[in-house]
């Protein structure tokens, strides 16, 4: 008995914006104009919400810069710093302020200018590792490609498996319209790219773009009376092992393992029942390992599993229909994006890339270097 | 050196002022063997005529594990499981402990 409030939330209102990074604007703006339009997508008004969970990559008081660009005198705040999993976190700790009353309508929120801004990766804040940093691990692909070479090593994955993770999200990418990158890619483009740290290279690992994100829950009963189709909370788990890739016990088990089966119980449904997978794919191994971890298939088989455009449209399994962080955006923390395309495809707006007859899908959640994982499910009415 | 809890024998690494998972506060600075196992580990690529060089993960023999360089030996001929040894060198002028094949350190 999880005393998970399944089915009594929901996503009523999503937007994002900023993710071709020509939009002149900063962080908080990019953060503002998708919040407002997340707010009208639901139907509501700015001054209908009353709890805001924001995450600025470099304000660690976006709980307070946040409410107050807005103009909301929000009843309940919540910034954790877990990186990009940090959303599926708060979408979690939502369920259970709605549920228990404390506030009505939660606005979940992200911006980064970190590609016309900074020019590249966004500092988010944490310190240097004295442990590692002397070193100059090329963080976060070092961390990656650790975590890759260990997996070769273990399970006989090819560089050619972890090429067909990025091949796959192209192809999801050429779908989407929003999507950066949605030039043809082949498997020899990706092994032939510039190597960044050894088995990755430039191909296998995310885009750096601005982007902003939001989305508006609230109670499944109030949801049904607003515009849109709500897309139901059903399970929300999380698990952190370690901050530092050194401190990762086996660098091809993630947390997600710990995390899936709990918001799998919370849910009442398996890996078997989820109909379209959004992973946070900051690198092609993310892919293979979270697959393994959510039992999609067994450790060790990842790779073998998305061979032959398994993980593509028309394959076996959906994943990354939006074409991820690989092709489509990633603007440092990447989570908010993975649960608003789990709602596009719950809602069966995704056009072209739509997955017909999508009721449940999950939306994952990666933060750190494989560190703090969390798992979210969602489904359609269908499925209450 | 390396830490050691009095009580149960094991090490920690990285150093800390109570032991990981139990609070265990009876720690002492040990030497530590300086031998170890590559776990995992990545040729960071930089373009010529800046080098290329192994960061790796390596079990240390004490159980604990540790971040590091390979050195003295071709990135291309560094393998996962490979003996190696520590000894103090440099990272870009700055003191760090590194390690190299074992065969590679004279006894």
């Amino acid at each position: 008995m999880s005393g998970f409030p399944r089915g009594r939330t929901a996503i009523v209102g999503i937007d994002l914006c900023g993710t071709d990074s020509q939009s002149g604007l900063s962080a908080i703006e990019l953060l503002a104009k998708a919040s407002i339009g997340a707010i009208a997508d639901a139907g509501l008004r700015v001054g209908d919400i009353d709890a805001v969970f924001s995450t600025l990559p470099e304000d660690p008081f976006s709980a307070m810069s946040v409410p107050e660009y807005l103009g909301i005198r929000p009843k309940l705040v919540e910034s954790t710093r877990t990186g990009g999993s940090a959303f599926q976190i708060h979408a979690m700790w939502a369920a259970l302020a709605l549920d228990a009353g404390l506030c009505d309508a939660v606005l979940i929120c992200y911006g980064s200018n970190q590609r016309s801004g900074a020019g590249g990766l966004v500092r988010s804040g944490g310190l240097p590792f004295p442990y590692e940093a002397p070193y100059k691990p090329r963080n976060p692909t070092t961390a990656y490609a650790l975590a890759a070479q260990r997996h070769m090593h273990e399970y006989g994955t090819t560089r050619a498996h972890l090429a067909e993770v990025a091949v796959a999200a192209r192809k999801w990418a050429q779908l989407n319209p929003l999507a950066n990158l949605r030039d043809d890619l082949t498997i020899e483009d990706v092994l032939s790219a510039r190597m960044v740290s050894d088995p990755l290279t430039v191909r296998d690992c995310c885009l750096v773009t601005d982007g902003a994100a939001a989305v508006v829950m609230t109670r499944a009963d109030r949801a049904r009376d607003l515009k849109r189709d709500p897309v139901f909370l059903l399970g929300a788990a999380s698990a952190t092992w370690h901050r530092n890739i050194s401190q990762l016990a086996d660098l091809t088990v993630t947390a997600t393992s710990e995390a899936a089966p709990r918001a799998y119980a919370q849910a009442g449904v398996g890996p078997s029942d989820i109909d379209v997978v959004q992973l946070y794919d900051a690198f092609t191994i993310n892919t293979i390992l979270f697959l393994e971890d959510l039992g999609f298939c067994p450790k060790g088989e990842g790779g073998r599993f998305v061979e032959q455009g398994a993980i593509a449209p028309g394959g076996r399994l959906p994943v990354n229909t939006n074409g991820g962080g690989l092709s489509f955006a990633h603007p440092g923390m990447y989570g908010l994006f993975t649960m608003i395309e789990a709602a596009v495809q719950l809602r069966g707006t995704a056009n072209e890339r739509q997955i017909e007859g999508a009721n449940l899908a999950l939306a994952h959640g990666n933060g750190g270097v494989l560190s703090s994982q969390a798992v979210t499910i969602w489904g359609t009415t269908a499925t209450l | 050196m390396i830490q050691r809890v009095i009580s149960t024998g094991e090490h920690v690494f990285f150093p800390r002022i109570a032991q990981p998972g139990t609070g265990q506060t009876d720690l002492e600075w040990v030497e530590a063997s300086g031998s170890g196992t590559i776990y995992s580990f990545t040729i960071v690529c930089n373009k010529s005529p800046e080098p290329s060089y192994v960061v790796a993960l390596v079990d240390l023999t004490e159980g604990a594990r540790m971040m590091s360089r390979i050195v003295d030996c071709e990135p291309d001929a560094v393998r996962i499981g490979m003996v190696v040894a520590a000894h103090v060198g440099e990272v870009d002028g700055a003191p760090a402990v590194l390690f190299s094949p074992a065969d590679e350190i004279a006894p």
